[in-house]
């Protein structure tokens, strides 16, 4: 250990440095410059030019006290947090399943539960449109069976079709941080909790659920993140009435050409995410600090 | 302890069929894709109206769709050979060079997880127009590299923190320099899960649409093609059997992906340091 630590010769730092500088270029050349201009051009007034002109609060102002993109942002934020409450709630106990019952059937288990994520998210998408739409596959199943003999207009154009459909899309995303975090609980506890005469949901709530919070918290945060700035689902099986903040932030950056505010509202859209990032940390520390 | 034992046994019946049933409801939407891209109808709906190859037919003569095809298999190879080539590195740093500038690199390398797609399309959009490189191919390239980067990190990562920190110790033992070691015992173990972080980003890239539409110049890629055809209700069954080549080529990557890094995981010399690590 010592001698690949210590005596650092010339070619170790001439390795090094080939190894590190495509990384930090990558980094802080793309990653943090752009995020860093996005920050940069919010602050600016919309004059058509590439980075606006002067220096100003108003697009944050407006962002916030006009009641349209107010309830537009309240509709995203609810939308995916309802999107996020289905994916965990409908994952943990695949999860669960996978950890402590799937025995040699895991891998293949989840394998199958993995692989969707590697599908296209807009043909998942897709595949809803034409599942709710008006002549569409549900509509016609439940004319066939005779549940009903008019196709039902309720499915598409609505928040809900664009909650399952991002539910759906992104499940995949729940379940591996969960499983992983109760992979990792160690089975004494449950024996010991066991033993000590917890019943089996005792033992749920108050040794393996708390263990696992970091993992829910973590998947929470996987689904919420691409479904808080999503506006293909909304295009696609919403409706107007469903418009969310990235299909706001998508129109600034097209039709609407306010590059300026687009950027706002996509700071605005990062903020609310790190203090997500805060919280769920804060929230890990408490779990874990409990172990 | 039986009975415990008995109790958990009955859970995991009622478990195992909800996950069942989890799965079903996982691919039973995306089943329905290739299920009417055979379909002889226009409309997606029940009953089905008799088998057809016409809509895969009418995909073989299409010049957009081809240039469409072409352009996502380039862009995606080239976004896929640069994350990879910067997963392998960053997290080698980030696993062997014990430099907190290296960590710092690796955690913002995986930092575009936690920002939605539609905010790395415009900021990467105000960065390639300032740069005078604007909208094109390139962007998309560059776009692309961002979005797989966080999977090659996290893949490699993982491999290179299995491979036993006792074999590059050895490997400088036996006065081999820090470069030797890395391409002559390090990189060959790492070879699965590098070929497997690949594919990986391959079709991530392959199936990226979000930064994708804002990166775009003249060219679409194949789901921007997609989207275009979306408008128009008569192509839908055209779009369902293109979406059944491409889901079908998404299979066969992640399947060929996932075995191979589970050989890398389990076929190599470090296995029987690290156990088991699947």
């Amino acid at each position: 250990m010592a001698s690949f630590k210590t005596d650092i010769d010339a070619a170790s730092l001439r390795f090094r440095f080939f190894m590190m500088t495509p990384g930090v270029l990558v980094a802080c050349g793309l990653i943090v410059f752009a995020l860093g201009l996005l920050l940069f051009l919010a602050f600016r007034v919309n004059d058509g030019s590439l980075l606006g002109a002067g220096a100003t609060f108003d697009n944050f102002v407006n962002a916030v006290s006009d009641p349209l993109y107010a309830m537009v942002a309240l509709r995203s934020l609810v939308i995916a947090a309802l999107v996020t409450l289905a994916t965990v709630v409908t994952a943990y106990p695949v999860a669960w399943y996978l950890a402590f019952h799937a025995g040699s059937n895991r891998s293949v288990i989840l394998f199958l539960l993995t692989l969707p994520f590697w599908t296209s998210y807009l043909l998942r998408v897709f595949a809803w449109k034409i599942v709710l739409a008006y002549n569409g596959v549900l509509n016609s199943a439940l004319m066939m069976t005779g549940l009903t003999t008019e196709p039902l207009t309720v499915f598409l154009n609505a928040p809900a079709a664009v909650i399952v459909t991002l539910a759906h899309a992104y499940a995949p995303f729940a379940i591996l941080p969960i499983y992983v975090a109760l992979e990792t609980i160690p089975p004494s506890l449950r024996e010991a909790a066991s033993d000590l005469g917890a019943r089996p949901f005792t033992a749920l709530r108050r040794v393996v659920l708390p263990l696992s919070m970091p993992g829910v918290l973590a998947a929470a945060l996987v689904v919420f993140v691409p479904t808080v700035g999503d506006y293909v689902t909304p295009a696609l099986v919403g409706g107007p009435a469903s418009t969310m903040i990235g299909s706001l932030i998508q129109s600034q950056f097209g039709k609407a050409n306010d590059w300026p505010f687009g950027a706002a509202l996509a700071v605005l859209v990062m903020l609310v995410i790190l203090a997500l990032v805060i919280i769920v940390r804060r929230a890990d520390r408490l779990y874990v600090g409990r172990k | 302890m039986t009975v415990a034992y008995a109790q958990r046994r009955k859970g995991a019946g009622w478990l195992g069929w909800y996950v069942v049933g989890y799965l079903v409801f996982t691919y039973l939407p995306i089943v329905l894709i290739p299920l009417f891209s055979f379909n002889d109808a226009i409309q997606a709906s029940f009953p089905l109206k008799g088998f057809t190859l016409d809509w895969y037919r009418s995909l073989a003569g299409n010049e957009t769709l081809r240039a469409a095809l072409v352009n996502s298999i380039s862009i995606g190879a080239l976004a896929s050979v640069v994350a990879t080539a910067l997963g392998v590195m960053i997290s080698y740093m980030e696993v062997f060079g014990r430099s907190p500038l290296a960590r710092v690199v690796s955690g913002l390398a995986r930092l575009p997880i936690l920002i939605p797609g539609i905010v790395v399309g415009i900021a990467l959009l105000i960065l390639v127009n300032l740069s005078g490189l604007g909208p094109s191919r390139t962007a998309i390239v560059i776009g692309h590299i961002l979005v797989a980067l966080p999977t090659t990190v996290i893949v490699l990562r993982g491999r290179f923190m299995a491979i036993p920190k006792s074999l590059a110790e050895a490997a400088a033992d036996l006065g081999a320099g820090e470069a030797v070691a890395f391409r002559r015992v390090l990189l060959p173990l790492a070879v699965p899960a590098i070929v497997s972080a690949g594919m990986l980003a391959f079709l991530t890239s392959f199936d990226e649409f979000i930064v994708a539409f804002f990166l775009a110049g003249t060219d679409p890629t194949l789901p921007l093609y997609i989207w275009s055809q979306l408008r128009f209700p008569k192509s839908l069954p055209t779009v369902m059997a293109l979406g059944t080549v491409i889901l079908a080529i998404s299979v066969v990557l992640a399947t060929a992906a996932e075995l191979l890094r589970r050989r890398g995981l389990s076929a190599d010399p470090s296995k029987s340091t690290t156990g088991k690590n699947a």
